[in-house]
């Protein structure tokens, strides 16, 4: 029996074939059907036609027809949800059927099917199925969690699956604790600041438990897993590698890799001068290296973490370099890859070989290969200084091949070399100018004019060489334009007499012939020392210039920590953080390696990470941070959770304000008087002072006065009106209907566009009674900020459709700013330092609050009712200096300084926000 | 996690395709297909990041399987997956060809949904899937049997259902190594490493409990200690151990005990398995020894001379070896001489093929060519590619012994004694070059 047949139908009316096979009355032909279907499914041809006809098969005892049935329900519910619907009675049963394979298969298709209305079923049944005595059908309801929270994750919360997911981390079935924690993983990750996962030392050891008798693919989810965990000391931290360790041995490299990436990151906590942390710095290499005989596509993922882990740790594997010498039939991405480490890994104990090797490699066939491999030695002649005279030599042989790209990127590096280690290998200029007229690309003209132009004086003919160049000077590429300009300038400078019609020819084609600012700019600069005062031109052009450091091609230390943490993933393998490729919520995190604390007194390093261990005085209220606390401080930097960029400026820019809800003047409010260009947002900040004391409570929340919203004209007789609030951590919306119509109104619903903050309404608005002519009635939404985000314009514009029985209803509102202050925006003050300083001026904002009748004392307080907190407080010359953090609802931080001077009632706040990369 | 896997054919053609997360449309289909498999310029990664979509790939034969997603996956799970998921397709219909993939879609599409759940990788032993994948529906099974499937699938011991009954107990050992070497011309070795697998094939009745033993050592050391306070000195078998400087373990090996103690025990999978893999390099038997010696004669010609030393006990024999002399690309005319064997040179892999069917150790073989070159302008010298060897030989070119394996099932009546077992070496070469 073959099923290939089924993808050959390409015939026209095959829809209608399929239909009438689909109601057949006999089985098989029902089968060979709904195959069919699937087949075209695959190819990609729309068969959602079709749905009725196949739901209608579902009905069966045949499990391979079910599964089939299910696949198509998967693919096309979404398209057909009101069809779908018919689907739910037999996922029902199923979920009810003794044999817990089909108990499992019902759970796990209903999950997959992503229709609103089939949710609500699912619930029930999800429910059993977590409970069920069959672990098969649990470890299966586990991942089900998951799915559903993806679809609606209020839902989840609701039905209190979350909790439900938590007790399965202490099932007794391992594999139900695998796809528990992968589900909890991963659920936590759209709630970067919720304790889901809630590891402890309790609960850590259930999962290495587990980790023990799980499945591979289990023990990679309990590993990644644990990498998220920080442990509170390093004895805990050395308990938990001594039994991660034995991972390293499995056939898995993604368990190898994973269990790499835990004690990579727990050996931070490790004093250096523990016998356990040498052993297991030991222990770390030959695994790494076994990595390298797996398929080679595993071998690129390895490779790609090794070069990580060899910049952290090069200790590791630094007796380790043959393993990384290429092979001849190694794919070109493991080469590339390997001569990389093995520039890396270079040192003066075996730079002999690793030398013997590039050169060998020069002659390769990959012209990318090769390329990188005389770079490679012009790198390794930078990094060992003992070696930079071979190197040089292997050079000037790879340049007598002649082969056009190895001498180009010779010279390249060539020039590199020249810049290291200056006065020492200017013998070969001679050997490079004979290529000149071989050279192509920019970037080896631009190196060989810079060589011409630094040495002029030694060169007879430079005038020539740099004049032959001239002639093309508008074909070149800036780079080289650049270069020649400066090259000749120099040249000028060593020998005016003969070159001053030369200079003149450059400068007037930089300047005058070119569209290129930079070389316009360029070239007036040069234009005009050269004319007012040559021996200041002298000493700025020929100036003496810094020695090239050796390693400008490592990773920099915060990215490099944050990757540690990725080992595995394919952060790791892009070297890039995931935010940088990963969208929405998801990966934003940043994560960051854990700094190094004592158990006890003893254990003393003098290096980075003593400040995180909590020396950091407690109580004083310096401001100024010392040198210390702040290396600290930038380790903990990361802690901050993740900022939009998109939505960071203009919370700066001021277009917060410019709202009337926002706004000043109502009651006895403050005389709000703009200042500069941050009006609208002093506004808003002004309103929180609320010094009137007029409105709402002396130490709650600041609350706006409720304003029409929606006037009865425009809503056929419907009045609303309202304000937000911010109540025991929960957004309200608080209506007021009231019916003007002369007719009752009923069925209320309201709906949000999509919006800044993603504010979405929590529950369905609950108007139960009908509204009676000239009634009106108060109700109180709570607002979730999980919905669906877009920037508005103003920022805080919130659009609302209200339904009745009546119409639909459209308006839109603006919010005051200060309910999105969450309770924990609380900064540590470490962080908070280290942030305030790393915040650019540019995103910072200055204005003030005038008219302002309280103490700072007083203002704090006050402030802190909005959920604005005070951070620390100085005096400064009869100034009190209040610093405060605010942390918006989807994780931004606020930073703010307030100035308040006794006897003055002008405030000055200045405020900034960090943006992330 | 994975949100979906593709399956192609060499023109792109989609034979499967299953999508697990939401976020993965259609389009992400084709995107792989114009981006990689019809690119103009081959992929160098088997990783590509496209319009924030990344797609890992392998191919097999002809066969594109690619896994796409939009998340920061575990990259190394997702290889290990595809790797799996080819060897459990393998396992079910042989060959992973077009046609295969064709006939067996719907098997296909239950076991990608049984493997794969929201893209979180399950249970992908071969063994129990196939207690319940079968396409032949599982009706007629009773409770006790399902049950015995699900507690086999989410099981300690997935590999392994209970009442396995033979009336032989027997089992078969093969130490399988691969010798790999990059020499220079000059006869200095520049790396050197075995990389050996130990494949088992158990056929035990019953939960057998196993232990191995090989000569690795740390376990010599150890119990030579012991020795020495006992019989003050009489160790004897210290000599014969290895240094083994990694090892990797099937799943059925208990890791922390390895660890611990060193020791390797398990329950064995039925049937044929990978229990360990391992890496050597120190004390390594390099079978053969190639000395080449390449002469230019004027512009065009080329004389070379390559003579092969085998370095084993003279008893034995080596099999299938074959050496491979890389010619130029201008290559117009080959003479050769060999004193053992035949050569020949073959034009379309630019190579001089010399084959010989078998060899005892301590011997010596020279082949000698003359090689003439067509006049070129091509600037470019010829790269000397490095001369490779293939051979097999009836012994592990690392050392390594199996001291013993011994075999305890509590439950049913039978002793260690009564397994019959048999232990094989096999050295093969891996990559064996020398540069000339």
């Amino acid at each position: 029996m073959t099923d290939s047949k089924y993808f050959t139908t390409t015939k026209k009316g095959e829809i209608f074939e399929l239909k009438a096979e689909l109601n057949s009355d006999k089985k098989e032909k029902k089968k060979e059907a709904v195959k069919k279907v699937i087949a075209s499914m695959t190819v990609g041809k729309d068969v959602s036609a079709l749905f009725p006809d196949v739901v209608n098969c579902m009905q069966t005892d045949n499990l391979e027809l079910k599964k089939l049935v299910y696949l198509y329900l998967m693919n096309y519910a979404k398209s057909q949800p009101d069809m779908a619907i018919m689907a739910v009675n037999t996922f029902v049963k199923d979920c009810e059927d003794p044999n817990p394979l089909i108990r499992a298969l019902a759970v796990r298709t209903m999950g997959c099917i992503r229709v609103d209305k089939i949710t609500e079923y699912l619930c029930e049944p999800l429910r059993k199925c977590l409970k069920d005595e069959d672990p098969y059908v649990r470890k299966t309801a586990a991942v089900c969690v998951a799915k559903l929270h993806d679809i609606n994750a209020q839902l989840v919360e609701d039905q209190g699956f979350l909790d439900t997911l938590k007790d399965l981390i202490s099932d007794s079935n391992p594999m139900v604790v695998a796809n528990a924690v992968a589900a909890l993983s991963e659920i936590a990750e759209s709630h970067p600041n919720s304790n889901l996962l809630d590891l402890n030392p309790q609960s850590i050891n259930k999962l290495l438990t587990a980790l023990n008798e799980c499945t591979e693919w289990g023990q990679i989810f309990i590993l990644d897993c644990l990498a998220n965990y920080t442990p509170r000391d390093d004895r805990e931290s050395q308990s938990i590698c001594e039994r991660v360790t034995p991972r390293l041995s499995h056939a898995n490299s993604a368990v190898v890799l994973s269990a790499v990436k835990v004690l990579m990151k727990f050996m931070e906590m490790l004093p250096k001068d523990l016998d356990y942390y040498g052993t297991l710095l030991k222990k770390l290499a030959p695994p790494l290296v076994t990595l390298l005989s797996a398929e080679p596509e595993l071998q690129y993922v390895a490779l790609r973490n090794i070069n990580l882990i060899v910049q952290k740790r090069p200790e590791i594997l630094k007796h380790e370099m043959k393993v990384f010498f290429v092979k001849y039939n190694d794919p070109i991405y493991v080469k590339l890859e390997k001569l990389d480490i093995m520039i890396r890994l270079a040192s003066q104990a075996n730079i002999a070989q690793v030398l013997a090797e590039l050169k060998e490699y020069a002659t390769e066939v990959d012209v990318d290969f090769v390329r990188k491999a005389v770079r490679a030695i012009g790198r390794c002649a930078i990094k060992v200084e003992q070696s930079a005279e071979r190197c040089v030599s292997t050079l000037l042989d790879l340049i007598q091949t002649k082969v056009n790209y190895v001498v180009q990127e010779a010279i390249v590096v060539i020039k590199d070399i020249f810049r290291k280690y200056p006065n020492k290998y200017e013998s070969v200029i001679a050997t490079l100018c004979e290529n000149l007229d071989s050279l192509d690309e920019p970037e080896a003209r631009a190196a060989m004019i810079w060589i011409v132009g630094e040495y002029a004086e030694r060169i007879d003919n430079a005038d020539e060489l740099l004049e032959s160049f001239l002639e093309g000077f508008h074909d070149e590429s800036t780079q080289v334009q650049l270069q020649l300009l400066t090259a000749i300038v120099k040249l000028f400078l060593k020998k005016p007499t003969e070159t001053q019609e030369l200079v003149q020819q450059v400068l007037s084609l930089a300047t005058q012939d070119s569209d290129n600012p930079d070389l316009r700019d360029r070239g007036y600069i040069y234009w005009r020392l050269l004319s007012t005062d040559p021996v200041a031109a002298k000493e700025v052009v020929l100036a003496e210039k810094p020695l090239i450091s050796e390693e400008t091609d490592l990773i920099e230390p915060t990215l490099l920590e944050e990757l540690i943490c990725h080992i595995g993933t394919l952060a790791s393998v892009y070297h890039k953080p995931p935010s940088a490729f990963v969208e929405g919520s998801r990966g934003v995190m940043h994560k960051r390696l854990p700094a190094r604390t004592g158990s006890g007194e003893g254990t003393e390093c003098p290096d980075v990470g003593n400040a995180a261990g909590g020396s950091a005085p407690e109580a004083a209220p310096s401001i100024i941070p010392s040198q210390g606390d702040l290396l600290g401080d930038l380790l903990n930097l990361d802690l901050a959770p993740p900022t939009t960029p998109a939505v960071l400026l203009p919370l700066l820019g001021g277009d917060i304000g410019g709202s009337p809800a926002m706004g000043a003047g109502f009651g006895a409010a403050p005389a709000v008087m703009p200042a500069s260009l941050n009006a609208p947002v002093g506004g808003g900040l002004g309103d929180l002072f609320d010094l009137g004391g007029g409105v709402g409570m002396p130490m709650g929340a600041y609350i706006p006065p409720k304003t029409v919203w929606l006037p009865a004209m425009k809503a056929k007789g419907l009045e609303i009106s309202g304000t937000f609030a911010r109540r025991a951590g929960v957004i309200q919306m608080e209506l007021v209907l009231t019916n003007k119509a002369m007719s009752v109104m009923t069925d209320f619903a309201i709906q949000f566009n999509r919006n800044s903050f993603g504010l979405a309404p929590a529950g369905p608005l609950q108007v139960l009674t009908p509204l009676g002519p000239n009634q009106t009635i108060e109700v109180s939404l709570p607002l979730s900020t999980v919905g669906p985000v877009m920037k508005m314009d103003p920022l805080n514009n919130l659009q609302v459709a209200v339904k009745n029985n009546i119409d639909v209803f459209y308006f839109s509102c603006q919010y005051p700013i200060s309910m999105l202050f969450v309770e924990d925006g609380k900064m540590e003050r470490q962080v908070f330092l280290a942030t305030w300083k790393d915040i650019p001026n540019d995103n910072e904002s200055q204005f003030q609050i005038q008219d302002c009748h309280l103490n700072s004392e007083a203002a704090s307080n006050k402030l802190q009712g909005s959920n604005i907190f005070t951070i620390a407080k100085r005096t400064v010359e009869g100034q009190d200096m209040l610093y405060m953090s605010i942390k918006l609802s989807n994780g931004i931080w606020v930073l703010a300084e307030l100035k308040v001077q006794a006897g003055n009632p002008n405030y000055t706040v200045s405020s900034g926000t960090r943006r992330d990369r | 996690m994975i949100g979906g896997l593709f399956i192609y054919n060499h023109k792109g053609e989609v034979l499967i395709s299953r999508v697990y997360r939401d976020d993965i449309g259609r389009n992400a289909v084709d995107a792989f297909r114009v981006n990689v498999i019809h690119a103009r310029q081959q992929v160098r990664s088997p990783v590509t990041n496209i319009a924030r979509t990344s797609f890992f790939h392998v191919k097999r034969s002809n066969i594109w399987l690619a896994v796409v997603t939009k998340q920061n996956v575990n990259a190394a799970m997702v290889f290990e997956f595809l790797y799996k998921m080819c060897d459990v397709m393998a396992s079910y219909f042989g060959k992973i060809s077009e046609e295969n993939i064709k006939n067996n879609f719907v098997l296909i599409y239950e076991l990608l949904d049984e493997i794969l759940d929201f893209g979180y990788p399950q249970n992908s032993e071969t063994g129990s899937l196939k207690t319940f994948i079968t396409q032949q529906g599982i009706k007629g099974q009773t409770k006790e049997e399902q049950s015995q499937i699900t507690s086999q699938v989410t099981g300690q011991i997935g590999w392994r259902r209970e009442g396995i009954k033979y009336r032989r107990n027997e089992l078969f050992l093969d130490v399988l190594e691969s010798v790999n070497l990059l020499m220079s011309p000059q006869g200095q070795v520049l790396s050197a490493h075995v990389s050996g697998r130990v494949v088992m094939k158990s056929y035990l009745s019953g939960m057998p409990e196993c232990k191995f033993g090989m000569n690795d050592k740390i376990i010599i050391d150890k119990a030579g200690k012991g020795g020495v306070t006992n019989e003050a000195g009489k160790s004897t078998s210290g000599k014969q151990s290895i240094a083994i400087d990694d090892c990797t373990f099937n799943q059925c090996v208990r890791l922390s005990k390895f660890d611990s103690e060193r020791s390797i025990s398990f329950i064995p999978p039925d049937g044929e398995y990978e229990l360990m893999r391992y890496r050597t390099t120190k004390d390594i038997i390099l079978p053969f020894r190639v000395i080449p010696l390449v002469r230019e004669v004027g512009r065009t010609k080329l004389e070379v001379k390559v003579v092969i030393k085998s370095n084993f006990k003279p008893s034995l024999l080596a099999q299938k070896i074959e050496v491979r002399i890389p010619t130029p690309l201008n290559t117009s005319g080959v003479q050769v001489i060999c004193m053992k064997g035949k050569a020949k040179y073959k034009a379309s892999e630019n190579a001089i093929v010399w084959k010989i069917k078998r060899m005892a150790g301590m011997k010596e073989s020279q082949i000698s060519a003359e090689i003439e070159l067509l006049p070129t302008n091509d600037k470019k010298k010829w790269a000397r590619p490095p001369i490779s060897m293939n051979f097999e030989v009836p012994f592990a070119p690392s050392g390594l012994k199996v001291r013993y394996l011994k075999v305890f099932e509590s439950k049913l009546n039978y002793s260690d004694h009564d397994v019959i077992k048999w232990v094989r070496y096999i050295g093969r070469s891996g990559i064996y070059e020398t540069r000339c």
